[in-house]
């Protein structure tokens, strides 16, 4: 399983900057209205890994998040809950007992988050923990000073290393591409993200800006779109920092439903990992059925 | 990379069975977002512009335009006879002396008000030319409006920089100018033609087609809004008789010409030995040529743009694609399943990727070009989309195993029809992207920068792009080779064919 993969596996096909950005735009101006805004909006939530990766964490902090991702909206039950709160590893325990037979899953960051500048043993036995105590999914993140020195097998390696670690946990893998910096970059690391096994392709830590962008997302669709065609496998997307508004949000699931398609439509292979942007959506969720927009006191700052 | 393509080619074969197929269409469906028409009038019926004013035709006649996308007349527009264009081409010699002795900066300030009422009426004459001419409100609105307002802008700058652009010599306007456009970009046309013969101190009758006279009807009244004096522009509507009327009439100085490849000849013939200045903007069979380096999603990305815009009514649509055997059967597969993806139906809805068909003249050319193309043995492709009941459609189609002796390899379809054929070397691909009686444009996908520079010289095209398509600028010149014409439009070689050279020193 850790033998290292021959380079040549690794060879994608180039990426136009300048056309990605354009047709990443031109999908962007897709006008999304009345009831496809609602069910969009809708699913965004169910989509969502209600997220706080903080320095000040704490078990009351995690748990008033948990309550917010099982019911974000409690006076209206058409709204669903998110699909997971993402947390730092030491606070599964809390996050995992507060979410409890719900269906809102933990997912828990893990190999030294958010730099992964720490020894491989360190990352296994992390992972192998926060997993023990009921995450059952990991976002891990990937060694970028390997891959931008050229060392693509050792990239490979580890994300194999975290996947047996992980066992039936779900491995959400972090690309940063805000420090891949280049599509090519980017389209590399997919490739060796999906030959190493992940079940989800994750945008960015949210501490490294720019953190998620439709380009590049749209790029990470197309090669999931490419790797199930060949494998049959569905790899999952998760776009993750920097998303805050309900129109980006509906803009990506634009993306996901003109280029993956039906298959994906759905918090088993796309999320949001945002904090802020899920009262944004409730706020137009309340304005699509009320005509009238609310102030921002009116949803619980959680 | 061939290790690599190999590979995806084996396992998109295994795809093709169908084992592991993409679904579109069920999870999330777009609402209809249809752009509303009730933000401006279209009169019952429309008059010609003559010396500044809507007058009644001499011929007493009009005739009716249509909306494509239902088939349904929208109103009335004057049949000019001989005389009416008589009666406009007077106009604009009579205007003549006084346009031209205005300064460069007061021409200027005329045309920067023109583009920036067309700014503040953008979306008014979107809608209208969506309504008029079948193509997507998303095209008018981000792509014909904005460009037809950054003509008149960049063509103000000019205006009074003239004798910059022509270093000891003396720029003179030419005179009166004859300007005959198509019905694909009506407004863009016109502002392609009519910027640089007013920049350039020239006065103008101009013949919009037949099928979309609209939008120049309206451009007429910004002319008014924005002051311009009587007779500098002139518009005369009609069919063939108007134009051909026009194209002859002795006191025009140039004639500028946008359209098929057999009407400009016989413009150029009916000009010949007159001293008429003249260009012309023809037909095209423009070539894609994809090697295997190429990015190949945006490369598909390109490819649609450059068939499927504006529902390939476009004079330098890439109509024929060029691409590498090695990549064919993948590429081919990705472009399928793209195509599928391109939204036909109501034009004015938001959503909307592909438009009506503009006539059922040109609907009837395209059916009888594909069937051309299914007879002499080529494979069809179409997108499975639901076509609307009425008006004038045809769905997204590309025939692969096509030959260069099809018909469809060589005659300008003018429609959403993408023929492909493979090469293998780039000089194979250079000689199969000119082997055509056109010459407009082409497009070159691949990675590789000196492969670029060595295509681009011998590609026996006006505008090469290189990996994008179909990408317009009023900086940019644009214009064919062989039987696509000749004369540029945009940039200082489009302002070129708006001035006559003399000799000696400038003024300025």
């Amino acid at each position: 399983m850790s033998q290292s993969s021959s380079p040549v596996e690794f060879r994608v096909p180039p990426v136009d900057a300048v056309a990605l950005e354009t047709r990443a735009a031109a999908l962007g101006t897709r006008s999304i209205k009345r009831a496809a805004k609602i069910s969009g909006l809708k699913l965004a939530v169910a989509m969502m890994d209600l997220t706080t990766l903080e320095g000040q964490d704490s078990p009351g902090k995690v748990r008033q998040l948990c309550q917010k991702a099982k019911r974000p909206l409690p006076a209206r039950d058409e709204v669903p809950s998110c699909a997971a709160v993402c947390v730092y590893p030491d606070l599964v325990p809390e996050a995992v007992a507060a979410v409890a037979g719900s269906g809102v899953a933990v997912a828990s960051v893990a190999t030294g988050f958010p730099a992964g500048r720490i020894d491989r043993a360190f990352k296994l036995r992390e992972v192998e923990r926060a997993v023990a105590d009921g995450a059952s999914e990991i976002d891990m993140v990937i060694d970028r000073g390997a891959f931008l020195s050229g060392r693509y097998g050792e990239v490979y390696d580890e994300i194999c290393a975290v996947k047996a670690a992980c066992g039936a946990a779900h491995l959400k893998v972090i690309l940063e591409t805000g420090e891949l910096k280049t599509y090519d970059n980017v389209r590399r690391a997919c490739r060796i993200a999906l030959l190493a096994g992940a079940d989800f392709l994750k945008t960015s830590t949210g501490k490294v800006s720019p953190a998620s962008t439709r380009p590049v997302v749209l790029l990470m669709l197309e090669a999931v779109r490419d790797h199930y065609l060949e494998t049959g496998t569905i790899v999952g997307v998760k776009a993750a920092g920097g998303i805050r508004t309900s129109k980006d949000a509906l803009r990506y699931l634009v993306l996901v439903n003109e280029t993956c398609g039906d298959l994906w439509m759905t918090p088993k292979y796309f999320r949001f990992g945002a904090s802020s942007l899920l009262n944004d959506v409730l706020m137009q969720l309340e304005k699509e059925r009320t005509g009238r927009y609310q102030r921002p006191v009116d949803f619980s700052a959680d | 990379m061939s290790k690599e393509t190999e590979k995806s080619n084996d396992a998109a074969a295994a795809s093709a069975t169908g084992s592991h197929a993409l679904q579109f269409g069920t999870a999330w469906q777009y609402e209809s977002a249809t752009e509303g028409t009730d933000h401006f009038e279209i009169a019952e019926r429309y008059d010609l512009f003559v010396d500044g004013e809507f007058v009644a035709p001499q011929s007493g006649e009009y005739f009716a335009t249509i909306n494509p996308a239902t088939g349904e007349p929208l109103c009335e527009v004057a049949s000019a006879n001989a005389a009416d264009v008589d009666r406009a081409v007077a106009a604009a010699k009579a205007a003549l002396p006084g346009w031209k002795r205005k300064s460069g900066d007061e021409r200027a300030r005329y045309l920067f008000r023109i583009a920036r009422i067309l700014q503040e009426r953008a979306r008014e004459f979107a809608c209208l030319e969506t309504l008029d001419n079948g193509k997507p409100i998303a095209e008018t609105r981000d792509v014909d409006v904005p460009l037809a307002a950054q003509h008149f802008f960049y063509h103000a700058g000019w205006a009074d920089k003239l004798d910059l652009l022509f270093p000891g010599r003396v720029p003179v306007p030419v005179g009166v100018i004859g300007q005959v456009i198509p019905w694909n970009f009506p407004l863009l046309m016109a502002a392609w033609k009519i910027a640089p013969a007013l920049a350039g101190g020239n006065t103008v009758v101009l013949k919009p087609a037949e099928t979309s006279p609209l939008t120049a009807l309206r451009l007429a009244e910004v002319f008014q809004q924005a002051g311009l004096p009587a007779g500098v522009v002139n518009f005369v509507t009609g069919d063939g008789a108007t134009g051909q009327a026009l194209v002859r009439h002795p006191d025009l100085d140039k004639v500028a010409f946008t359209g098929s490849t057999e009407v400009g000849k016989d413009i150029q013939q009916a000009v010949a030995g007159r001293g008429v200045d003249l260009t012309l903007e023809l037909g095209g069979k423009a070539a894609h040529i994809v090697f295997e380096d190429a990015a190949i999603d945006q490369a598909v990305e390109g490819v649609v743009r450059g068939i499927f815009f504006n529902q390939g009514h476009v004079c330098c649509a890439g109509s024929r694609l060029l691409v590498q055997e090695s990549v064919h059967d993948l590429f081919v597969r990705k472009l399928a399943r793209r195509m599928e993806r391109i939204r036909v139906g109501n034009p004015l809805d938001k959503n909307t990727d592909m438009g009506a068909i503009h006539s059922a003249a040109q609907l009837a050319r395209i059916e009888e070009l594909v069937a051309a193309g299914v007879d002499e043995g080529a494979t069809l492709h179409q997108s499975s989309c639901e076509l609307p009941g009425q008006g004038f459609w045809f769905a997204p189609t590309m025939f692969t195993n096509v030959a260069l002796s099809h018909r469809i390899a060589r005659e300008e379809i003018f429609g959403p029809v993408l023929s492909v054929l493979t090469f293998r070397t780039p000089e194979e691909a250079v000689e199969k992207a000119n082997n055509t009686s056109y010459g407009l444009s082409a497009g070159i996908w691949t990675d590789k920068g000196a492969r670029i520079l060595w295509l681009a010289d011998r590609l026996r095209a006006g505008v090469v792009w290189n990996n994008t398509f179909n990408r317009f600028d009023a900086a940019s010149p644009f214009g064919g080779f062989k039987e696509s014409g000749f004369g540029r439009e945009g940039g200082r070689a489009g302002m070129r064919a708006y001035v006559r050279l003399q000799d000696g020193l400038s003024a300025g």
